[in-house]
């Protein structure tokens, strides 16, 4: 082995100072290092998302059919988007809430939660942001949880009728996909 | 016999690992200081060249089969959907269509290089007849392949080759529904072939090691045909090979790169833009262009079981093709008759492959017939009697006399000739 490393296969002069041929050698590896590098891309970015499933990326969906004080489940990119129909109850309670009382505090409001002028609708996405299962309490006769929101069955934890965590293991309030009204009865998620 | 091996490379974390799995000691050996002859010209390559395609068909592949569906009613459309929505995937998949182009232009010069050169000659013939394995599994992964588009190319080729196998009396049509699993192709041909073409890539992987891991037992062969006789006929592999292996990988990469980039579909049929019909022939029915010379050689003959055993045939005679040629001599540089012959095998396949892209009629029939008598003539007769009957030029007495006698003993660069000796 330790042959190999003698003066002519190494490049190194006898007293082993840098040569030319040590710039040769280290331009030539890192000209190949960059091109597999280079080429690595193509192969890495064709798992994201392909265009078709991007141009899924938004759905209409109706309120009407919603009755007051139980939520539906639509699909949006795959995921199950909370509706729901608050009672005035709930709205207020909702409201009512401190950041202080709060385990996370980012957008912890309820206004800053719902659309003016639409407080009766929340919209969430309803996975749970400890392990991602998908918390109960659309229907009425669902568990809800301490707080009349949403309880994940997987490890408890508790969210209000705001969508905000209330009680652990899950960190982050449910987050509120982008939507907006086109009518009062309709609602554009994506 | 166990125990620890005893490393020499000086860096502690090589070493360890070394001491109890020596994989970089075996490395160095078999492909840093391995002993190769001098006089490598860049026919040599071509091994290399098709490691490097494997690789890229592989990688490829792998990332196709990601967006890829082995469903009758979903292959076509999922195909279009990786040229058109996937990231990448029009690159992925034209590298991967071309890239069986590539193999095959290797490959048969690879072969061309052994037949000249008389590479499959003792004591290399099990490494020639690895060899041979390697060319039916390639083709056996490419025809399977082409399948998987399902185009009217795919599914008619689908549809002959494997019908080829009911030529064969009374146990042929059962063969044949086997294959399909069904009664025509379908389904679950459709199915098995996917399964297939994702396996038979990593059996090849296994073909190519036995293939490399006989080569280091013999050694190389070389322009010269003669034996390595003493250490001054020899270069360490690396960096003489490996840097001549690479300008090679270069060249090719560029022919490659034009190919996918500029002439994607050149070498592929139209009709393949055709999603499946099983109740309509295209009207020209060919193969991919590397099976053609075999097409023609199946065409030439009108008889059906005929046809298909001699175009199984031509790949099998390659298999003894080591006992056929009697000549002691390797290479064609020192057979003055067999050189004048050998243009004429390639002749002949290029012909039968120019035959196989025409439809059968008037001068075609005529001509593949000639090829296809020639490439059997110059196997099964010529070769064996040539060899009894050519009188060879005197070989030189060694590579390195033979490379470094032209230049009158003056001193040569002290890497190109002192070095081999110290190693010794």
């Amino acid at each position: 082995m330790a042959d190999t490393h003698g003066a002519a296969v190494s490049g190194h002069g006898p007293g082993g100072e840098v040569t030319k041929r040590d710039m040769i050698k280290l331009v030539a590896t890192a000209g190949a290092a960059i091109g597999v590098g280079a080429l690595a891309w193509p192969f890495i970015d064709s798992m994201n998302p392909s265009a078709d499933v991007l141009a899924l990326s938004s759905v209409e969906t109706d309120l009407k059919p919603i009755a007051e004080g139980s939520g539906i489940t639509v699909v949006w990119q795959g995921k199950p988007i909370f509706v729901r129909n608050r009672t005035p109850a709930e709205i207020k309670e909702a409201q009512a809430v401190q950041l202080s009382q709060l385990i996370d505090r980012t957008d912890g409001l309820d206004k800053q939660r719902v659309k003016a002028g639409h407080e009766q609708w929340i919209v969430l996405i309803g996975i749970c942001t400890h392990l991602g299962c998908v918390p109960l309490g659309n229907k009425p006769s669902d568990p809800r949880g301490e707080y009349g929101g949403w309880f994940c069955p997987c490890h408890g934890s508790q969210y209000d009728t705001s969508g905000r965590v209330r009680h652990g293991p899950a960190p982050l309030n449910l987050p509120v996909p982008p939507y907006a009204f086109t009518s009062d009865t309709k609602i554009k998620i994506g | 016999m166990a125990g620890l091996h005893k490393s020499d490379f000086a860096n502690p974390v090589i070493n360890w690992i070394d001491t109890r799995l020596p994989v970089f000691t075996m490395m160095q050996k078999e492909y840093g200081v391995f002993p190769t002859p001098r006089n490598f010209n860049y026919f040599w390559n071509f091994g290399a060249l098709a490691m490097v395609n494997l690789v890229i068909m592989i990688a490829t592949g792998i990332f196709l089969a990601m967006n890829y569906q082995p469903n009758t009613e979903l292959a076509f459309a999922s195909v279009q959907h990786i040229m058109r929505d996937v990231n990448f995937g029009w690159l992925l998949r034209y590298v991967h269509q071309n890239g069986a182009s590539m193999f095959f232009i290797v490959t048969y010069v690879h072969i061309a290089r052994g037949l000249y050169y008389g590479s499959y000659k003792s004591p290399r013939e099990l490494l020639w007849i690895f060899g041979v394995v390697i060319l039916l599994l390639m083709m056996a992964t490419a025809f399977m392949g082409y399948v998987l588009p399902w185009g009217q190319m795919s599914y008619w080729g689908a549809t002959v080759i494997t019908n080829l196998f009911s030529a064969f009396p009374w146990i042929g049509p059962k063969i044949v529904t086997l294959l399909w699993g069904g009664f025509s192709v379908d389904q679950p041909t459709l199915n098995r072939f996917f399964s297939l073409h994702y396996l038979l890539p990593f059996v090849l992987v296994a073909v190519i090691f036995l293939h490399i891991a006989a080569l280091h037992i013999t050694g190389s062969n070389n322009p010269l045909g003669i034996d390595v006789k003493t250490p001054q006929d020899t270069l360490p592999f690396h960096p003489y090979y490996t840097i001549k292996d690479s300008v090679g990988i270069c060249v090719y990469l560029i022919v490659f790169a034009i190919l996918v980039f500029f002439a994607p579909n050149y070498l592929g049929d139209p009709n393949n833009f055709i999603e499946a019909n099983p109740l309509v022939t295209p009207a020209d029915i060919v193969p991919e262009w590397y099976f053609l010379p075999f097409y023609a050689i199946l065409r030439s003959v009108p008889d059906k079981l005929l046809g298909v055993c001699l175009m199984f045939g031509s790949i099998l005679v390659l298999f003894v093709l080591p006992w056929l040629d009697t000549s002691p001599v390797r290479s064609a540089r020192f057979r003055p008759i067999y050189r004048l012959f050998f243009p004429l095998l390639i002749i002949s396949v290029v012909v039968l492959g120019m035959c196989g892209a025409h439809k059968p009629e008037g001068i075609w029939v005529t001509l593949s017939r000639l090829g296809t008598f020639y490439y059997f003539f110059h196997f099964l007769v010529l070769l064996p009697v040539l060899g009894k009957l050519e009188k060879p030029l005197p070989l030189p007495e060694s590579i390195s006399q033979a490379v470094l006698g032209g230049r009158g003993g003056g001193p040569l660069p002290s890497g190109a000739a002192a070095k081999p000796m110290e190693k010794a």
